[in-house]
């Protein structure tokens, strides 16, 4: 269907663009392979050095799947919108709507009903973003601020209407809801817990790793992870996800060639505002079986940041997903010694860094990077655990580390952000 | 013409707000309304509360904290740059200052002082945090400013403990050491109570605000790189530094932000230290559209609107309703500040058209 493609206003599906031709790393599937199994290995030296074995238990990766999946979400929430060329900051609003609308709805009239008023929650905060930024021109920052103000206001005053008076429900949380069910891949959960067990340098490790992935899983979660190629699938693979990216690239050439910029972005803001409230959903039904305020925690904000590290594209999304998830994942599993035992990989990765920039004649930033290694060497060296309120942060400053070493080598949509009227050049 | 072109455009000036009050008034009513309660009695109930000797101490001491968290946002916004980061700059910088104020022992306005010099290094540095990531990693300050509230959030909360900085008052309550006296900010007493001293520092950043940007080179730098970032950088501003240097002033304003609540009132940093300031100011910064004055209206429109919402619950209305209120009014705000703006636009184009006579035969359309 990309034989339709309008010549070069939209990059080609395949490959990220490469500036420098030959000099960059091109992520083919070998190449990812072989990164995973080196970060494995690598991760596998370093529980065994530091005996913090939660690092690749079956159970952190189970929590950090369980994690990952509202990040990622919102992060597709994010995705959407930007590909047609309209910044969302207001996902966390339309995350906290669907966290809302998934507890009423689930409470209500049962749990998948609350998967589908959740969707139509944050799809509301979605159209108002869409009425404000493309039908009134409002800067999409100012928009999207506005509306995490309004989706905090709305379900706090809706929880005060309608859960005030149920059992455990109030001003500031639902009732508990409904669960959703969940399925355990038979034979091979079992196996791979024992083989966990053991104790084995890396096999042990991916053990760990696939039990967390294959027990327990949530439904929910399932319907989640395939939100993700179904919308590179719709972006990449149909017409009218060349329409909406063409939106976001160069929307006059896209008018002039027919495409009706308005309608694509509005049907893009709303899919992103269903993809957030789906996340927000996922919060409040499956993560902990409750609506409570303020519990989306900034995972609105830590989407974006997902989707921009993986430059705007859905693998790449679900890459920064799993990692934040994981970060966020530590807290509940031994945070203390988890977090400590990955400052020793910090310590590995900086001084990779370090090296590479050396390498490369930068050496300013080798040694500014080797200091803080340093840093951090030390900081290991003399503890035995970080403190919980440290832990607490853990995703937060992961996304800002993450952010600061990939942010340069990343480009967003030509036109994303910019505010767009028919018929001005 | 001159003067008629001036009473147009207070007129328009004033229909931005005009409309989005109505607005949001219309919305909160048909909320109010769902829910079956009567908006007419309830803004009534709202309107007579508010208005209370006591509530307006509570009102201005609110707006004082809300006027410097949006002049803070403000600054940021000048020149398109997005602090979303006061929350953690305010929570840190007041941490740091109430460790520093309780820690000395100096005459009262040297110690006063010290609190207010701690408070704004801290929080410029915090910020600063993001603006450096800005122009050396090319990291959008949206992100990293949001990233770093969290982060600031659990610092303090990991000082905030008794073998640390901090001691256990009572069984349950932790706080810094508390500021000896010589360290409070004295009120102004009035009939219904006593609004903080706190409210001059404030008024003063107010027009350090307007001088700074509008009678200064850095200020109007600062307005052009917002206006047009490659018009800015063509005469010469080096847009890198400025956004470094912004971020420190608006950091520096969000390290006051905590300060009217830290001298005034609780005069040490506990773990109820009020937090959320900062997003309040967002919100208060686009009501008054970055302007020192419509900062101060706006501040204290939002307070009103919390103070007056106590009484709600009297009544049997949540008073949450108020939330909703804050929310429509910001959202109808911004879209009504842009359709004036359009009004605006197509006014001036067919006067210019009117005046060389060129006027399209259709004048009822926006001009392509």
């Amino acid at each position: 269907m990309t034989t339709t493609s309008p010549g070069p206003v939209v990059s080609e599906p395949a490959a990220a663009p490469a500036p420098v031709p030959g000099r960059r790393l091109r992520l083919s599937l070998p190449v990812v392979l072989l990164g995973l199994a080196g970060a494995l290995v690598l991760v596998s030296l370093i529980r065994l050095v530091t005996g913090a074995d939660d690092i690749t238990s079956s159970g952190t990766t189970g929590a950090a799947l369980r994690l990952a999946v509202p990040i990622g979400l919102a992060g597709l929430g994010g995705l959407w919108a930007e590909r047609a060329g309209v910044v969302n900051i207001g996902l966390e609003g339309m995350m906290i709507l669907g966290t809302w609308f998934g507890a009423w709805g689930a409470f209500q009239f049962g749990a998948w009903w609350g998967v589908l008023t959740g969707v139509l929650g944050g799809a509301l905060g979605g159209l108002l973003h869409a009425l404000a930024t493309v039908t009134f021109g409002v800067d999409h920052i100012v928009s999207g601020v506005a509306i995490n103000i309004l989706g905090a206001g709305m379900t706090r005053y809706l929880s005060a209407l309608v859960f005030e008076g149920t059992p455990g429900g109030g001003v500031t949380q639902s009732p508990s809801l409904p669960p959703i069910g969940t399925v355990t891949v038979p034979g091979l959960s079992p196996w791979l817990h024992t083989v966990e067990r053991k104790g084995w340098f890396a096999v042990s490790d991916v053990a760990g790793v696939l039990g967390g992935l294959v027990t327990q899983v949530s439904l929910f979660t399932l319907l989640a992870i395939a939100l993700i190629p179904l919308s590179w699938w719709a972006l990449w693979r149909t017409k009218f996800g060349l329409r909406v990216r063409s939106c976001g690239e160069n929307p006059h050439a896209a008018e002039s060639l027919g495409v009706p910029v308005y309608r694509m972005k509005y049907l893009a803001v709303v899919i992103s505002g269903g993809c957030a409230g789906l996340g927000g959903a996922f919060l409040s039904e499956v993560a902990t079986n409750i609506y409570r305020e303020g519990q989306t925690n900034g995972r609105g904000f830590i989407g974006l940041a997902a989707m921009i590290f993986g430059n705007w594209r859905p693998g790449g999304l679900a890459a920064g997903a799993g990692l934040f998830g994981y970060a966020d994942a530590l807290q509940l599993r031994s945070g203390g010694e988890s977090v400590h035992a990955l400052l020793l990989l910090l310590v590995v990765l900086l001084a990779g860094v370090a090296v590479w920039n050396f390498l490369r004649g930068r050496r300013v930033a080798a040694v500014v990077t080797l200091v803080f290694a340093a840093l951090v060497l030390l900081w290991f060296l003399g503890t035995d655990r970080v403190p919980d309120e440290f832990v607490g942060f853990a995703p937060h400053i992961t996304t800002l580390l993450v952010l600061s070493l990939a942010a340069q080598r990343l480009r967003m949509p030509a036109a994303d952000g910019r505010p767009y009227r028919r018929g001005e050049a | 013409m001159r003067s008629r072109f001036d009473t147009e455009r207070i007129l328009l000036a004033l229909a931005a707000p005009t409309l989005a009050v109505l607005v949001a008034a219309l919305l909160s009513s048909v909320a109010l309304l769902v829910a079956g309660h009567s908006p007419l009695s309830t803004f009534q109930s709202m309107a007579s509360f508010g208005v209370d000797s006591g509530s307006i101490v509570q009102i201005l001491n609110k707006s004082i904290t809300y006027y410097l968290s949006g002049l803070a946002v403000a600054i940021g916004f000048r020149m398109n740059l997005f602090n979303i980061g006061v929350d953690g700059q305010y929570r840190i910088a007041a941490f740091f200052a109430a460790v520093a104020g309780g820690a000395v022992a100096l005459p009262a306005p040297l110690h006063v002082l010290l609190i207010i010099l701690v408070a704004a290094v801290v929080g410029a540095l915090w910020a600063a945090i993001a603006g450096v990531l800005k122009v050396t990693r090319g990291v959008s300050e949206v992100i990293s400013t949001i990233m770093l509230n969290f982060i600031a959030g659990g610092i303090v909360a990991y000082l905030l403990n008794p073998d640390r900085l901090a001691v256990r008052q009572g069984s349950q309550l932790i706080n810094t050491h508390p500021l000896r006296q010589s360290g409070w900010f004295p009120g102004i007493p009035l009939p219904g109570g006593e609004v903080y001293g706190f409210i001059v520092v404030a008024a003063l950043c107010g027009v350090g605000y307007t001088v700074l940007l509008n009678r200064t080179r850095f200020g109007y730098d600062l307005r052009a790189t917002g206006l047009s970032e490659t018009a800015a950088v063509a005469s010469g501003v080096d847009v890198r530094r400025m956004v470094v240097r912004t971020m420190l002033i608006s950091g520096g304003v969000a390290g006051l932000v905590g300060l009217p609540t830290l001298l005034g009132e609780s005069h040490s940093y506990g773990q109820d230290f009020p937090l959320g300031y900062g997003f309040t100011g967002i919100a208060i910064a686009l009501l008054g559209r970055n302007n020192p004055i419509g900062i101060g209206l706006g501040a204290l429109l939002w307070s009103f609107l919390e103070q007056s919402s106590q009484i709600l619950d009297l009544e049997g209305v949540p008073k949450e309703i108020v939330t909703i209120m804050q929310g429509v009014t910001v959202l109808s705000v911004v879209i009504a500040y842009e359709l004036v703006r359009r009004f605006s636009l197509v006014q001036q184009q067919r006067r210019v058209g009117a005046e060389l006579g060129t006027a399209a035969p259709t004048g009822d359309e926006v001009p392509a």
